[in-house]
């Protein structure tokens, strides 16, 4: 479903974020990305959404070639995705309803199936009776729960995670994991970059550690191990 | 894509109104700016009218000799009439000449019975000729030096009044000048003052147009928008600026009409009420929606 094929990511000569990465990920896989800051995580995931180019490799996403996706097709493949980000991104000047129902409108989709979703997947996420609240008007764990439930209300094939408990307490940060481990279980790729031991500890799932910008480990029930 | 547009313009509003300190903002620089243009727009009112008003006072006489037949004078005078050049020709008989000489003199003795003595009229026939532009008269001037209506002149009046008239002319040419670079210029700086407020606000909202692209918004989901914004902005400030205006022009129009005789900008700008809203609003939302639409570009790469 998602392969890595040879992808460097060159700044400059002095700058190398990527150094031949190659990995494939299956669809209804759940892997965790982790490494030391600066590892090279969220180059990884900023590539893999079209946020960056490659300096040489290719990558795949299903039927896309990510690397060679230009400005006007790339909004058609990130609704393939759905995107979770360490700082939330939510739209300031929407509530918690507006910004999930978002992602479908951007997607085309007809106002009475959002008003059918949206409730479900707000409701999922346990934020039912917060949905006229506005981002400011959140906690972190909420704010996060409502880019989740943004990320996965047009059901996309993959959840790209990138630092989703950064900014949380350990009592959101549990919370957060086990909607996400929720959410791989009802079949959707789940990818996630993380420098959080204890949570990588604790998923028991395919682990692949980078370092300095290269693969050092691929394990499948892997665990948070950085020599 | 009727969903899409409808979905641009609930965006557009609802960002508009959510954002209402910023679209307060904008909305008063945009204001600004089209005061500055509705003011040139009636400031070239009142300079067309105050040139036209100096013009109407400037023309040439032919005057012909007293030989000179009526029709003889009357067939130059439809000679002249069809020139380009010639707005209109009034003729003066011998006759109504003295008329208009008795009652320039009325109150003066010696010159009534200097005119009885006299017994006959001594007075000329004459034309006096209006050109559309002052330096047109040089032309007209050429035409009466023509032999066949040369043969009948007495005196021309261009040739004694021609240096002021040449000034006259010149004053008016650098005016007009003058007042069409101003406008440029002003309504550049109009122009830029807007673009800049427009590129602050969108600016203020890049972040937010990321996490839309992240999303996986199209551009025109994007930038929509903002365009509409532009739209509403620049509807807003036109309609404004002239409700402002109303009131300032009927305070100004008395005291404007003591210095350009039979100008009302007033009235002016009631009749032309319409066309004025339109250029206003052609320069409002025009500016504002172009504004837009470059300033949200440069966030749309990736």
């Amino acid at each position: 479903m998602i392969a890595f094929q040879n992808v460097f990511k060159i700044y400059n000569s002095h700058s190398v974020a990527l150094e031949d990465i190659a990995f494939q990920v299956s669809p209804g896989e759940f892997i965790s990305l982790v490494g030391r800051s600066g590892a090279g995580k969220s180059t990884v995931i900023r590539l893999l959404i079209g946020e960056e180019k490659p300096t040489k490799g290719r990558i795949f996403f299903g039927q896309y070639e990510v690397n060679k996706l230009t400005d006007r097709e790339l909004p058609a493949f990130r609704r393939h995705v759905g995107v979770v980000f360490q700082d939330f991104r939510l739209l300031p000047m929407k509530s918690a309803y507006e910004n999930v129902a978002f992602a479908l409108e951007v997607a085309g989709r007809p106002q009475r199936e959002i008003s059918d979703l949206v409730p479900q997947v707000l409701d999922m996420v346990g934020l039912g009776d917060k949905g006229k609240n506005f981002p400011h008007e959140l906690s972190g764990g909420e704010k996060q729960r409502v880019a989740i439930a943004r990320a996965m209300v047009h059901r996309p094939e993959v959840i790209i995670a990138d630092e989703p408990t950064g900014n949380l307490d350990p009592f959101h940060t549990m919370e957060i994991i086990n909607l996400l481990l929720k959410i791989n279980q009802l079949g959707t790729t789940l990818v996630l970059a993380t420098h959080n031991k204890d949570i990588v500890n604790g998923l028991n799932k395919r682990v692949i550690t980078l370092d300095h910008g290269r693969i050092i480990r691929d394990e499948e029930k892997g665990k948070y191990i950085l020599v | 894509m009727i969903t899409k547009l409808s979905r641009i313009i609930h965006f557009g509003l609802q960002n508009f109104w959510r954002n209402g300190l910023l679209s307060t903002g904008t909305v008063a620089i945009t204001l600004l700016a089209l005061m500055v243009s509705l003011g040139l727009l009636l400031f070239g009112v009142v300079t067309d009218a105050a040139i036209a008003s100096v013009q109407d006072k400037i023309d040439i006489s032919v005057y012909f000799k007293t030989s000179t037949s009526e029709d003889q004078v009357l067939s130059i005078k439809q000679v002249l009439e069809a020139l380009p050049e010639v707005k209109n020709v009034d003729y003066v008989s011998r006759d109504q000449a003295m008329e208009i000489f008795k009652t320039e003199h009325q109150g003066d003795e010696s010159i009534s019975q200097a005119i009885n003595i006299l017994g006959s009229n001594p007075l000329e026939a004459y034309l006096n000729i209006r050109a559309h532009r002052p330096d047109q008269y040089a032309l007209i001037d050429e035409n009466l030096k023509n032999p066949s209506i040369g043969q009948y002149v007495s005196s021309r009046s261009y040739s004694e009044n021609q240096l002021v008239i040449d000034r006259l002319s010149r004053i008016i040419s650098n005016v007009n000048l003058g007042g069409f670079a101003l406008t440029i210029i002003l309504a550049l700086v109009a122009g830029l003052i807007v673009y800049n407020t427009i590129r602050l606000a969108i600016y203020s909202g890049r972040d937010e147009i990321g996490i839309m692209r992240a999303v996986g918004a199209s551009n025109f989901l994007v930038r929509g928008p903002f365009m509409v914004d532009g739209i509403l902005t620049g509807t807003l400030a036109a309609v404004l600026s002239l409700i402002i205006a109303a009131p300032v022009l009927s305070f100004l129009s008395s005291k404007l009409g003591g210095f350009v005789p039979g100008l009302n900008i007033f009235q002016y700008f009631y009749t032309h009420i319409f066309g004025l809203l339109g250029l206003q609003l052609l320069f409002g939302v025009g500016v504002c929606t172009i504004s837009s639409f470059l300033a949200a570009r440069r966030y749309l790469k990736n």
